[in-house]
């Protein structure tokens, strides 16, 4: 085998990684191309949510489950960072780790008993969830600052890098966004992946494979809520700034387009959800104004065509064709 | 009861109600190691309420069921799996978005492992166990005749193919007890020849199946035993000559004849 046929080997082999590792490229020379601060900052609030999404893609194509709360996980985490640090004086970088301990283990305790309920009782008790969070933050005048907030939050830094601009601050959040999204990839390559993509299609084929149903599902659930978590606390060092606007239910359902738009379970493809629905509101000021109408008529159009997400319902429609044609191609047996 | 080292499978008094209707009342039955145990009977008679309760689909409202002497009766789905058993499904239960390899890798789910930290991680221990699992089910894809359709979607095969991937998942694994619940169904005659050759070949590697099937030649053809199921009960066991001439067999199947001798 010639050096051609060997590296063409590797990079089949390494596909996965090779990926990551040029968009990782790609980002480290973003910031020489985009230079205006305010399309940096767009790109920095992407980074943000892709966080975000990348787990509640994983509980919603994945695991099979939806979650109408996940705003409510991403509001904790930034209050939480928020609080501890400008009220507190706490260290920036334990608070956020602390705050999302807390999260997980509140999306454990939330998780046991709402993730035996299924369809339509998951979406209401999450979206609950996430409204007595949202009323929270508005109510709890002290702790929270009531609906005008809480600032002061300082930047965070690290060895003596502090990360108060947008080109810094570009680095960190998607230094930790490629950092999930490679942990997303590893899981969805193992065997707990396929359980979690099994358990999505068929519970109870998934069960008799060995794939215990109920623990997948919460942990799912938690990873998730860690996700949310750690990308509010970025989000309350970005801004320096939170309020109880950027994390109602609202935006929770804004998230869930994302993942349909990205397409259930791709994890590339949330990236691709994340941009588009981040960007569109900033590309043209009709669909700013029209902003929620699209966002719905979005979901619609995409849920009755590709149930399974927009990237996905393609993929697996090129897919299905090209098995078809070589099933036909070959003069199958049957 | 105890279970001597010949019998990997006792039941004894297994009943299951929904509702009010009895599905299966007092059903005895027994599994030798090694062997094919055919269950049959006409539609209603309790044969996939008896595989369900088996694998752990639904539990049952009384009674014992002894496996390699331990009582697994009542046990989660998941845990049935750990120990050993495995099983197909009447109406295919495939997870069609997925690649025929992974559908089968599926099938190692316990194999596989699952810390939700080493998954993250991809620690090489993982690495290396997955391409070892990957070979595995590569092969049984070859056993079943698969090994060219690995890449595709599952959901795009035709009918036939499927049925062999289901019992691909099943077998991979190399479980202790295998159920099948109704594997020729749906099948042309080409096709149920070849996967009674599959039960045979299996069977030759030393595997333990309870077969749920209509077809009664290919029945008659493969099992060691043939216990009969009629509205619930056990109404005959025996080999299949003997259950082939049982008049209550009979009865059961064709309605009540006057038996002239």
């Amino acid at each position: 085998m010639g050096t051609w046929g060997k590296s063409k080997l590797f990079a089949l082999r390494h596909r996965t990684g090779l990926a990551v590792w040029v968009l990782a490229v790609i980002l480290l020379g973003t910031p020489l191309v985009i230079t205006n601060p305010y399309n940096l900052g767009i790109l920095n609030l992407i980074g943000l949510y892709v966080i975000v999404v990348l787990g509640l893609n994983l509980f919603i194509g994945y695991a099979g489950q939806i979650s109408l709360g996940h705003a409510g996980f991403f509001g904790l985490g930034a209050y939480g960072s928020a609080v501890l640090t400008a009220t507190y004086n706490f260290p920036a970088w334990p608070a956020m780790a602390l705050t999302a301990v807390v999260m997980a283990l509140l999306a454990l305790a939330l998780g046991v008993p709402t993730l035996r309920l299924s369809g339509h009782y998951l979406a209401m008790a999450t979206l609950g969830f996430n409204y007595v969070v949202h009323a929270i933050f508005v109510q709890w005048d002290q702790v929270t600052g009531g609906p005008s907030g809480l600032s002061g939050i300082p930047p965070l830094s690290l060895c003596g890098l502090t990360f108060d601009s947008d080109i810094k601050f570009h680095y960190l959040v998607w230094t930790a966004a490629l950092l999930a999204l490679t942990l997303c990839l590893n899981l969805v390559r193992s065997g707990v992946g396929r359980g979690l993509a099994a358990l999505a299609q068929d519970e109870v084929a998934a069960a008799t494979m060995g794939v215990n149903v109920q623990r997948a599902k919460v942990l799912v659930f938690v990873l998730s809520a860690v996700f949310a978590s750690v990308a509010g606390s970025l989000y309350a060092h970005y801004f320096g700034y939170v309020n109880p606007v950027p994390f109602s239910i609202f935006k929770s359902l804004d998230l869930v387009i994302m993942v349909v738009v990205g397409g259930m379970g791709s994890i590339w493809g949330t990236l691709f959800g994340v941009g588009l629905i981040t960007i569109m509101p900033h590309l043209l000021d009709f669909f700013e104004t029209y902003m929620d109408i699209i966002h719905g008529l979005i979901l619609v159009v995409i849920l009755l065509f590709l149930p399974q997400g927009f990237i996905t319902g393609l993929v697996d429609l090129i897919k299905i064709r090209l098995a078809r044609r070589r099933l036909a191609g070959s003069g199958s047996e049957s | 009861m105890t279970s001597d080292n010949h019998t990997l499978l006792q039941i004894t008094a297994l009943s299951k109600h929904f509702g009010g209707l009895p599905a299966l009342s007092q059903v005895n039955f027994r599994a030798a190691r090694g062997q094919v145990t055919a269950l049959i009977g006409p539609n209603g008679a309790g044969k996939t309420t008896l595989l369900n309760c088996l694998s752990g689909v639904i539990r049952p409202d009384a009674g014992e069921i002894l496996f390699d002497g331990v009582n697994i009766a009542g046990l989660a789905a998941h845990r049935l799996a750990r120990l050993g058993i495995s099983r197909t499904f009447q109406n295919l239960r495939l997870f069609p978005r997925l690649s025929v390899l992974d559908n089968v890798l599926c099938g190692l789910t316990i194999q596989a492992g699952d810390s939700l930290l080493e998954a993250l991680l991809r620690l090489p221990a993982l690495r290396n166990r997955e391409r070892r699992l990957k070979l595995q089910a590569l092969e049984a894809l070859d056993t079943f005749g698969l090994a060219d359709k690995a890449a595709l979607p599952a959901g795009a095969l035709p009918y036939g193919d499927k049925k062999r991937v289901e019992m691909a998942r099943a077998f991979v694994s190399q479980p202790e007890l295998i159920l099948l619940d109704e594997p020729v169904a749906g099948l042309n005659p080409e096709e149920t020849a070849q996967i009674a050759g599959l039960i045979r070949q299996m069977r030759m590697y030393g595997k333990t199946m309870v077969l749920v099937e209509h077809d009664m030649e290919m029945v008659m053809g493969v099992s060691d035993r043939v216990v009969v199921l009629d509205g619930g009960c056990r109404i005959a066991a025996g080999s299949p000559a003997e259950v082939r001439v049982n008049p209550l067999v009979l009865e059961a199947y064709l309605g009540r004849m006057s038996v002239t001798a």
